[in-house]
């Protein structure tokens, strides 16, 4: 296919490999922060290029395994309203909350449904002027852009019925967070290609100069990753800690302007909770106060509630790169994709469902084997 | 995949874990066979249910026979490349064809609802007519049946059917050995994307039509040319991935497929990429793939590209004995994965 079988290159993809193996001498902890990320590496065996010596842990830039439980819980209440049409991303309706998932309460009823663009969820509005229409908007900076741009034509078109439940995260926070946690593993950043498309990498310059690490914003196909991976190693090696943009073609220095500027226009910077990590200050999204009508959690009154998660879930440490999902105990026992504990088992750029998808039947061998 | 030891009498509920029915239930994936597993399986306990085929075959009054049913519930009725009427005819006579049988006899049950447009109902009952003839099935029974308005989709149908086998092979996972070649009928995952398309409003530069296709032809080709089948499957909801997982978990031989080898079109893979699905794991309703020894390969391909539905048959794959039960694929890259049953729907992702 154009635009892709291009970046999945044998002979490049083999090349690549050899220029990392040729510059590693040392062990470094590379993350990527994204998912797309993620399941790249697992799907096309990236790893399996790699010298030894470079471990590659997985981020936190998987938006459905962020979003913390009580926010899948208050969007479970609400679905479950009659008068409620309640809208997601595919992905979002697996997602385990306390007792049950969207999933269920379509199954038992409810008004679910699966849209692909948050403006899709204004043209019900309108068409179903007795229901009230509610939007999960969940992600990173990438979807911040469409989630302001349907709140800001509801306000202007006057369309009452529609709400947003707001569950936005930001990426330099999470990457200070993990930087500054005293278990902190990572040495590079592979930074997430598509993120960096909305907001550019300004933000990330003095993130690289304060803990003295190279970031790379990298892109999602096989050889995109690969030369990312070359690039952070490089740096590494000759202890340069700089930001520098693997992902040409689609991230421009200073992002999407116009994009920004309507996610200013519509939300501000607030505390967030990520799921299975806890609250980081000012690193997340909410909606100004001259949107607040349109908040879905003042109007079904559900602010107030808080969950705790499965005390089996270390989803958290996963998702800071200190553990690897084959390493909890309820991976593949108590947690499956079937039946997920936490949701980097439910997403499909989540960490565990990525090991579970293409490393289970590989790490249950390896395991057998070890017993032998 | 859990198996029927799990189950335990004791157990009033056998699928426990959900106490409704989800619709990934009827997914095609983990979810659906652990049902069929736990709860169908046991409750009707038959030999023939056993060798979980596609159809049952059996001896009948000195004839090899084989017989299948399946209901359709497709939304949009109609879509690019077929309609719920194609489909009832083509899904009925493929599970016949992968049993080895040639198709005879069909029955028909409708289940329409109340409000229904009889011009529809005339579209759908022509395409039946049509896909019948083309297939060179005929219906021979029937049923009709009224449901109140908004307590069905429009129209459901069932169709059942039957074959004779005309030869003595055993095309079966039983039959498949170390050293057999994989090959797949044409390319993957069109029925999957012109659906979704259709459902979500989405346009591509070209239209996709869906592969809906009767593979009786193909199949008889094969037979009559003498060639040694092993096995046939025909890839519905779960895709390439979920049937190849099947067959590899049922003979406890490991199945390793070329992703170079494995076609499919441009558009099919550009819509792959916005909506994050994977191809290996898209619906198809006119695709199979054949278990013949190596050896065969040519005189097995040159057949089925004589048909009009298997033109673009190619080897993908082989069949070995290293790792009993896995399927492993080789990457474009050059590296190789593990591939795994779809669990639950695909699901469009966020971003």
């Amino acid at each position: 296919m154009k635009f892709s079988s291009e970046y999945r290159d044998a002979g490049a993809a083999q090349g690549y490999a050899h220029e990392i193996r040729r510059i590693t001498t040392r062990p470094w902890t590379i993350m990527e922060i994204c998912g797309g990320q993620t399941h790249a590496i697992v799907k096309f065996g990236l790893d399996e290029l790699l010298p030894k010596e470079l471990e590659l842990v997985h981020g936190p830039g998987c938006p459905v395994c962020v979003t913390p439980l009580e926010l899948i819980d208050k969007a479970v209440q609400i679905a479950q309203r009659p008068e409620v049409i309640f809208c997601s991303f595919g992905d979002m309706l697996r997602v385990p909350g306390s007792e049950s998932d969207l999933f269920a309460i379509k199954a038992r009823g409810g008004d679910v449904r699966i849209l692909y663009s948050p403006l899709d969820a204004l043209k019900i509005a309108k068409e179903n002027p007795a229901k009230q229409i509610v939007f999960f908007a969940v992600g990173f900076e990438t979807t911040a852009p469409a989630h302001a741009m349907a709140v800001y034509q509801a306000k202007q078109q006057g369309i009452q019925n529609f709400s947003v439940l707001v569950s936005h995260v930001l990426v330099p926070p999470a990457m200070e967070a993990i930087l500054g946690s005293e278990t902190n593993r990572v040495q590079g950043f592979l930074a997430a290609g598509h993120v960096c498309a909305i907001m550019g990498y300004e933000e990330y310059i003095p993130i690289a100069a304060r803990y003295k690490v190279p970031i790379v914003v990298t892109g999602f196909e096989p050889l995109d990753i690969l030369q990312g991976i070359a690039m952070c190693v490089a740096q590494l090696e000759q202890g340069r800690h700089e930001v520098e943009n693997q992902y040409t073609r689609a991230v421009p220095e200073g992002g999407n302007r116009a994009a920004q500027q309507f996610i200013k226009e519509v939300f501000q910077v607030v505390n967030r909770k990520w799921r299975g990590i806890g609250e980081i200050g000012a690193s997340g999204l909410g909606l100004r106060p001259e949107f607040a009508g349109f908040d879905a959690e003042l109007r079904f009154d559900v602010g107030d509630y808080r969950a705790e998660e499965s005390p089996l879930c270390i989803s958290g440490l996963i998702m800071q790169g200190q553990k690897k999902p084959h390493e909890c105990s309820a991976f593949g026992k108590q947690c499956t994709q079937e039946k997920p504990l936490g949701a980097p088992m439910v997403s499909n750029e989540g960490a565990c469902a990525a090991y579970y998808r293409y490393r289970r039947a590989e790490l249950a061998a390896a395991g057998k084997a070890s017993q032998r | 995949m859990s198996t029927i030891k799990d189950f335990t009498l004791t157990c009033p509920l056998p699928v426990s874990d959900y106490p409704t029915v989800t619709l990934a239930h009827g997914g095609g994936g983990k979810l659906m066979h652990q049902l069929i597993e736990k709860m169908i399986l046991p409750a009707f306990n038959s030999p023939l249910l056993e060798t979980r085929h596609d159809g049952a075959v059996f001896e009948l009054g000195g004839a090899r026979l084989a017989f299948t049913t399946d209901s359709y519930v497709v939304h949009p009725l109609f879509f690019p490349g077929g309609d719920i009427g194609s489909l009832a005819i083509n899904g009925t006579v493929n599970d016949l064809s992968m049993c080895g049988a040639r198709p005879v006899y069909l029955s028909c049950g409708l289940i329409l609802e109340e409000g229904l447009a009889m011009e529809t109902l005339w579209a759908v009952v022509q395409s039946l007519k049509r896909s019948a003839e083309a297939a060179r099935v005929q219906l021979v029974t029937g049923d009709t049946k009224v449901v109140d308005r908004g307590k069905g989709d429009g129209v459901f149908i069932n169709t059942a059917g039957i074959g004779i086998v005309e030869h003595g092979l055993t095309i079966a996972p039983a039959s498949v050995r170390a050293g057999d070649a994989v090959l797949l009928s044409g390319d993957l995952g069109r029925h999957g994307i012109a659906i979704m398309a259709m459902r979500q409003g989405l346009e591509f530069e070209s239209q996709i039509e869906s592969d809906c296709a009767p593979l009786n032809g193909a199949v008889q080709k094969l037979i009559a040319g003498g060639v040694s089948l092993h096995c046939l499957r025909d890839l519905t909801r779960g895709g390439l991935g979920t049937t190849l997982v099947e067959i590899a978990e049922a003979t406890g031989l490991e199945i390793t497929i070329d992703e170079m080898k494995i076609p499919v079109r441009e558009d099919v893979s550009g819509a792959c990429e916005v909506l994050g699905f994977d191809p290996l794991y898209l619906a198809n309703e006119g695709r199979m793939i054949v278990f013949v020894p190596q050896g065969e390969v040519a005189r097995a391909l040159e057949l089925l590209r004589t048909d009009p539905h298997a033109a673009g048959a190619v080897e993908i794959g082989w069949v070995s004995q290293e790792h009993g039960g896995l399927v492993k694929m080789k990457s474009r890259i050059g590296t190789t994965r593990i591939i795994d049953m779809l669990s639950g729907e695909q699901l469009p992702r966020i971003c």
